[in-house]
């Protein structure tokens, strides 16, 4: 377990002691500013963070993200609360314990890049070695395999001005990388380049997470880029955090309106429709199969479930494994007795967003149908994809 | 009238019995610098005079061509306005007021520099010590030259003092400017490394402000011309002096020429620092 959060809180201003009492009262971020003039950064965020996990802070700026991630390596000092890794508390350890803790175990890539512009590439992957006192021959020897990793191997002796903003970030995360940290924090690290740099980005460190097996703390204000890295999310609202879980669940089990507001924004989900995210549907012919070959189909496509049609593909139904599989066992040869029909269904226009409500408590796949006809098949895992990773979004059904 | 009956303060009777306290108390101090300091001002100044004056103008010459990133302007105008200095006669002037120049910059540099970084880390120290950079500044410098006197006699050492107090703000402020002027980022970024406060200020902050305080000790260095030519007044020699002893004898002509070679010589200095903090 390398990061434990419990209870950590920033409050900004005089009257710490006064607005923690009033946050405990269950008093709002706003009626603590009006009352006491703090302003609350962080209110008591608690998480914990597995070992080689992305774990994703989301949330619009104001809400305390950018905070949240400089209490764990206290660049800002907590008010309250407790950041254990590796069972220490970091929040309460003296000055040399947590230099210590920063040149050994956590590294920061910031938004902005933070290079030392007098500095060349290779010097400013050197610097968290060099803060250590390591011999020049050692930190060059581990920058360069930094630089290596990041694709930038052939520009050590470039200054940072030359480089685009891509580049300049890669050599950001080869400087966090070159110390060797066991955490990584990532704040807002893509969100300064432009989209289509911002999405190789995020597909290279995810390659790089393949091997390295890094601890990531990410921040992030795009639901796009959080969906597509995190192993698992953390919603942020007002310096609280709302919601923890994977993208599945915090798409398909907004906690709060807040939430469920913020899954809505996602941009696609207004555009992209069932027809473009269905896929061809696996049936079975209500007039010339049988409970065997219900099952065979399920078997060979590894589904627990499968549409009943008619020959002119009019959806009548679904047959369950689990049914079918009893019908066979009591010599049953039609399907229309253990066909069910309460399906969800969708048409070709429906949107995503309709699509979540449909699918969330559905037992089902969703059918997408045009006049009564089933036209393609939506799992809930292609919601997920679509939404996480739209540009390659492409119907391949029907 | 109620003002009237305010009673008279004697401020300048306290001035004076703090600048004589001063003057004892700490006479220990001053004695030895008067005497080292001036001795080391005299031996520079009067070495700088042996050299021939053509070696040192092919040396200023040299030194400004490659430090203008070897362009002809600044070395071309060295060599004509040092050449005018000697052709005038007012080489041996020129030298002293260099040396003069020199060492009160650089102990106005050596001070300044510090307390700017001591300023930018303090909050308390920055609200202390700024007040009084503008009292320095704003007074007028002649006012200086009265302790200095007080203080060190007459002659050079005094001019050195006066100027050291009246040239100072400027590089104490830039310095604090430039520092407190490093993004915040960056300063996140050495901490978040592991950096220790001195790794920080010497591998972050003071090449991040080298810029900023470079034009400080340019004003510094600039305000110590001036200044040195004020000295003048209690016994500094140089080409103060000559702009003085015309002054008082309505002479216009040995004043302007003197008042050339203070141009000149403000000129390359301005240069020579200007273009330091260009190169790279």
């Amino acid at each position: 377990m390398p990061i434990k959060v419990e209870n950590l809180s920033k409050i900004f201003g005089k009257k710490t002691k006064e607005a923690t009492k009033l946050l405990d009262e269950g008093y709002s971020k706003e009626e603590v500013l009006e009352k006491t003039g703090c302003t609350v950064g962080v209110n008591r965020a608690t998480f914990e963070v597995e070992e080689g996990e992305v774990f994703v802070i989301m949330g619009l700026s104001g809400s305390g993200k950018s905070t949240l991630v400089r209490l764990l390596n206290r660049l800002i000092e907590p008010t309250e609360g407790s950041v254990e890794i590796d069972g220490q508390n970091l929040a309460t350890m003296n000055k040399e314990d947590l230099r210590e803790i920063r040149r050994t175990k956590m590294s920061m890539v910031f938004q902005k890049f933070a290079l030392f512009p007098f500095r060349t590439v290779l010097d400013n992957a050197e610097f968290g070695l060099e803060v250590q006192g390591i011999e020049k021959e050692e930190r060059t020897q581990k920058a360069k395999e930094a630089l290596d990793l990041v694709g930038l191997g052939g520009y050590v002796n470039q200054y940072p001005s030359q480089l685009s903003g891509g580049m300049q970030q890669r050599v950001g995360l080869a400087r966090a990388l070159t110390n060797d940290p066991e955490v990584l924090l990532m704040d807002e690290a893509f969100s300064a380049l432009d989209p289509l740099i911002r999405k190789d980005m995020q597909d290279e460190l995810l390659d790089l997470q393949e091997t390295m097996k890094k601890t990531i703390i990410f921040i992030t204000h795009d639901l796009d880029e959080a969906l597509r890295i995190g192993d698992r999310i953390a919603l942020m609202k007002d310096g609280s955090i709302v919601q923890i879980g994977t993208p599945e669940e915090i798409l398909i089990n907004p906690a709060n309106d807040y939430v469920e507001k913020f899954v809505e924004d996602v941009d696609r989900s207004k555009v992209l429709t069932a027809d473009k995210i269905m896929k061809r549907p696996e049936t079975v012919d209500y007039d010339k199969h049988g409970p065997r070959v219900a099952l065979e189909r399920m078997r060979e496509q590894g589904l627990s479930s499968i549409f009943v049609t008619d020959r002119s593909r009019n959806l009548k139904g679904y047959v369950t494994a689990e049914d079918a599989r009893k019908a066979r066992e009591e010599g049953v040869s039609q399907l229309s007795t253990i066909m069910k029909d309460d399906i969800p269904t969708a048409d070709l226009e429906t949107s995503i967003q309709d699509i979540f409500n449909i699918i969330h408590d559905a037992p089902v796949p969703v059918a997408v149908t045009e006049d009564g006809k089933l036209r393609g098949v939506i799992v809930r895992g292609a919601v997920i994809a679509a939404l996480a990773d739209g540009n390659e979004v492409n119907g391949d059904g029907a | 009238m109620v003002l009237d009956n305010i009673p008279y303060i004697p401020v300048a009777d306290g001035v004076d019995w703090f600048v004589d306290q001063i003057t004892d108390w700490f006479s220990f101090v001053f004695d030895p610098i008067k005497d080292g300091f001036g001795w080391l001002l005299d031996v520079s100044a009067d070495s700088l005079a042996m050299v021939p004056p053509i070696f040192i103008i092919i040396l200023v010459a040299i030194l400004a061509f490659f430090l203008s990133g070897k362009k002809f302007g600044l070395a071309t105008f060295t060599i004509i306005g040092l050449i005018f200095v000697h052709n005038q006669g007012l080489w041996e002037e020129l030298m002293f007021t260099f040396t003069l120049v020199f060492y009160a910059s650089l102990i106005s540099v050596l001070v300044g520099i510090p307390v700017g970084i001591l300023m930018s880390k303090s909050k308390l120290a920055e609200n202390i010590i700024t007040p009084v950079l503008d009292f320095m500044q704003t007074m007028p410098a002649f006012v200086y030259l009265i302790p200095a006197v007080a203080f060190f006699g007459i002659g050079m050492v005094p001019g050195v003092f006066a100027s050291f107090i009246f040239a100072t703000p400027p590089v104490v402020r830039f310095t604090n400017l430039g520092i407190r002027q490093v993004s915040k980022e960056l300063v996140e970024a050495s901490d978040a490394f592991g950096a220790t406060g001195n790794q920080k200020l010497f591998k972050v902050e003071l090449p991040m402000a080298r810029r900023t305080i470079m034009a400080g000790v340019n004003q510094t260095v600039m305000l110590s011309l001036s200044m040195v030519v004020i000295a003048s007044m209690i016994g500094a020699p140089g080409l103060g002096r000559e702009v003085l002893s015309a002054l008082q004898r309505a002479d216009a002509g040995p004043g302007f020429v003197a008042g050339f070679g203070i141009v000149i010589l403000a000129i390359i200095i301005d240069r020579f620092t200007q273009n330091l903090n260009k190169e790279k």
